[in-house]
């Protein structure tokens, strides 16, 4: 970016990334704010253009009826798919912090019940539940 | 390094896909005694497409005006243009009945007036027949409903956030499936004697589109791998006035139709004239004659004569309306697009078509069953009901009549055991794939390239279409083959976006010449598959197509409608019997 006016108005999003227990490393992307409409567009447009590698999840996109983009959003816990990120300004994006981290900005989430937890299953046939 | 052991479950029934006909099919299977693993790749009943729908469910209860599913069956064969399988469409209107009544029994919370289930008219429908959830709550209320109920059954085992990559054939018959444990990035094996595919549509496929990140059509991909054909895959529902512009944050893009209807939103092209019924008589003679295709047909004709709107679409005004009018017929919803910098007293906004529904599917039975021993599928995954084009209503009906259905159908299957070592054998190079790490960085980003393969389908496999747009499209598509490469990109650990995305694409891939290659072969224009070069609607064409993959290589076939024998009875058509 060379031109310090579409810096300006773009948004910079500090990202904290890592996973599991291990180490964290904060990555910051620049998005251009008409690409960053919410907080989810705009990672979904870091994972387009920037970096691949940058794990968040979400499902319905647009319309916070499936509840998965839940994040914190300058230590507040928010929907991404909601959440509007300021021109100009840098937002600190991290994983909910009362949930076991996977990677990035995606954590266990899921009911308990829910989900699958691959060391109490047998791998010989073992019947579920 | 010695390998893990390979995690593996064992059930009755399998069912991919824990939105309103996986649930429904849960239900079923659990009630007929079965043990039954409810998988989805997200959240159980929060994925796919039941939770997203707004509007309403089309049933022949009779609760305002008399009706009997045969009125509800003749118009889904009409809306159909003469593809519906019959036998299928049947089912739907006629199971319809019970099934809404069923979920008004677990309190899903239909509207209702004077004491009786409210009903109302939607295009196409003969009567009042649609019910609802107050307010734009439909789908999420049937979601709930069905989570709550799938909760409460001990024999319904629910796995969020697992993956299924791909089904396990055994002497031809599916015996389980493959899966990716996204918690972990581990393989899962799963063995069952019956599976039930109930994954949804592919409006993902399209860059301007209603759906979820699970919609790009992962369920046809595992069936044509498995051996099933899918059928109608040219026939993919536009929705003619999606939100397109300014960018809305928190709200579903199809929002603005029950507005448009209720308060009389005026549709304007890029110089604010209306333009929809200069179109009237050429929608008409090109076989437009339904609301939703003859406005997809004059928005697109509009931009292309270059007189769109900015963003490449129409613009919808209420400015027209008094301020007063807005607040009562938007409700809080006005606060809420002010709050998005829209102020619809003074602002317009654009609209375009956006993929919204998928008529084509998994050939099936009546017993849901597919061309496979052992395979069956449920809900929007089903091809056939719906023929050219699908009634307005008619989508959570067939979630829940088809879902059941398949559910009791999955629980009639012979016992299957399968072992452990023998799932493993057959899961064979995918499961290899799965246990490697792909060293280096990807050369594009599967992201990228799943973005670009949107442009293509929205672009050449749009609602119009040319023998020429057709061939470039699948051109396109075999580049972003290449590009992706044989290898699969990303590593083993949990919730790897890069191994995700690559997974998905290689699935849209080939749904995605699923639709073109049957697009290309239909030359007539019918219903949702429109052709520049072939603009009427021909008698000849009066078939279905079905297409599978033999060896890898791609199998297209027409077949004919199939037909109920008492066709002349169900039909309203009174002045057609001689």
């Amino acid at each position: 970016m060379n031109k310090p006016n579409s810096e300006e108005q773009a948004v910079r999003l500090r990202v904290r990334r890592g996973c599991g227990d291990g180490p964290s490393r904060d990555d910051v992307y620049s998005v251009p704010v008409d690409a960053a409409a919410s907080l989810l567009d705009g990672l979904r447009w870091v994972r387009n253009y920037l970096d691949n590698s940058l794990a968040f999840r979400y499902s319905c996109t647009n319309a916070n009826a499936c509840k998965e983009c839940m994040m914190h959003l300058d230590g507040k816990v928010v929907y991404a798919c909601l959440a509007r990120p300021q021109p100009g300004a840098e937002h600190l994006v991290e994983p909910l912090p009362n949930k076991p981290r996977l990677r990035d900005l995606v954590t266990e989430i899921a009911p308990t019940r829910e989900r699958l937890r691959l060391d109490a299953e047998g791998s010989s046939g073992k019947t579920g539940d | 390094m010695q390998q893990k052991p390979i995690s593996c479950l064992h059930t009755d029934v399998l069912v991919i896909g824990a939105g309103g006909a996986g649930m429904s099919a849960a239900l079923a299977a659990a009630q007929a005694g079965r043990r039954v693993l409810l998988a989805d790749r997200s959240l159980i009943g929060r994925g796919g497409a039941t939770i997203m729908a707004q509007m309403t469910v089309a049933a022949a209860l009779g609760a305002q005006v008399e009706d009997h599913w045969r009125h509800h069956y003749a118009d889904t064969l009409k809306a159909g243009r003469g593809l519906c399988n019959e036998a299928l469409a049947r089912v739907l209107c006629e199971e319809g009945v019970d099934a809404i009544r069923l979920l008004d029994s677990w309190d899903v919370g239909w509207a209702r007036k004077d004491g009786r289930l409210a009903q109302v008219q939607a295009p196409g429908h003969d009567r009042p027949r649609c019910v609802y959830v107050d307010i734009l709550n439909t789908g999420p209320a049937v979601a709930q409903t069905l989570r709550t109920r799938v909760a409460r059954e001990e024999l319904v085992r629910r796995v969020g956030d697992l993956l299924i990559c791909e089904l396990l054939l055994q002497d031809g018959r599916v015996v389980g499936a493959l899966a990716l444990h996204l918690d972990s990035g581990e393989p899962v094996l799963i063995g069952a004697s019956a599976t039930i595919i109930a994954t949804g549509g592919l409006t993902r496929l399209y860059r301007r589109n209603s759906a979820s990140l699970n919609m790009g059509g992962d369920g046809f991909a595992l069936a044509l791998r498995a051996g099933a054909a899918l059928i109608d895959m040219e026939f993919v529902q536009f929705f003619p006035i999606g939100h397109l512009a300014p960018r809305l944050v928190g709200f579903d893009p199809i929002m603005w139709d029950p507005f448009r209807y209720k308060l009389g939103g005026r549709l304007l092209n890029g110089n604010e004239e209306e333009f929809v019924s200069r179109y009237d008589n050429d929608a008409k003679r090109d076989g437009y004659t339904t609301t939703r295709d003859a406005a997809t047909y004059a928005i697109l004709k509009e931009v292309e004569a270059g007189r769109g709107t900015p963003a490449g679409g129409a613009w919808l005004s209420f400015r027209h309306l008094p301020e007063a009018a807005l607040r009562e017929g938007f409700g809080p919803v006005i606060d809420k697009l002010l709050a998005n910098g829209i102020d619809l007293t003074r602002s317009m906004i654009e609209v375009a078509p956006i993929a919204h529904y998928h008529m084509g599917g998994i050939r099936v039975d009546t017993d849901l069953a597919t061309d496979v021993p052992g395979l069956y599928a449920a809900g929007e995954a089903v091809g056939g009901a719906n023929g050219a084009n699908r009634l307005s209503g008619n989508a959570i009906t067939e979630a829940i009549v088809f879902g059941l259905r398949a559910g009791r159908s999955a629980a009639r299957a012979d016992a299957h055991v399968t072992s452990s070592a023998a799932l493993q054998a057959l899961a064979g190079p995918l499961l290899a794939e799965l246990r490697q790490t792909q060293p280096g960085g990807t050369e594009a980003a599967p992201a990228a390239l799943l973005t670009q393969l949107q442009d293509v389908m929205q672009d050449y496999v749009g609602p119009f279409r040319t023998d020429a747009g057709l061939t470039e499209a699948l051109r396109r598509l075999c580049h972003l083959r290449a590009a992706l490469g044989p290898a699969l990109p990303g590593g083993t650990g949990p919730q790897d976006p890069t191994r995700l995305d690559a997974l998905d694409l290689r699935n849209m891939l080939l749904v995605a010449e699923a639709v073109t290659r049957s697009a290309l072969a239909r030359q007539e224009s019918r219903g949702a598959h429109q052709r520049e070069d072939f603009p009427e609607q021909d008698d000849a064409w009066t078939v279905n197509q079905a297409i599978s993959l033999r060896n890898g290589h791609w199998v297209l076939a027409r077949q004919p409608v199939a037909r109920l024998p008492d066709h002349e009875l169900a039909s309203d058509n009174v002045g057609a019997h001689q």
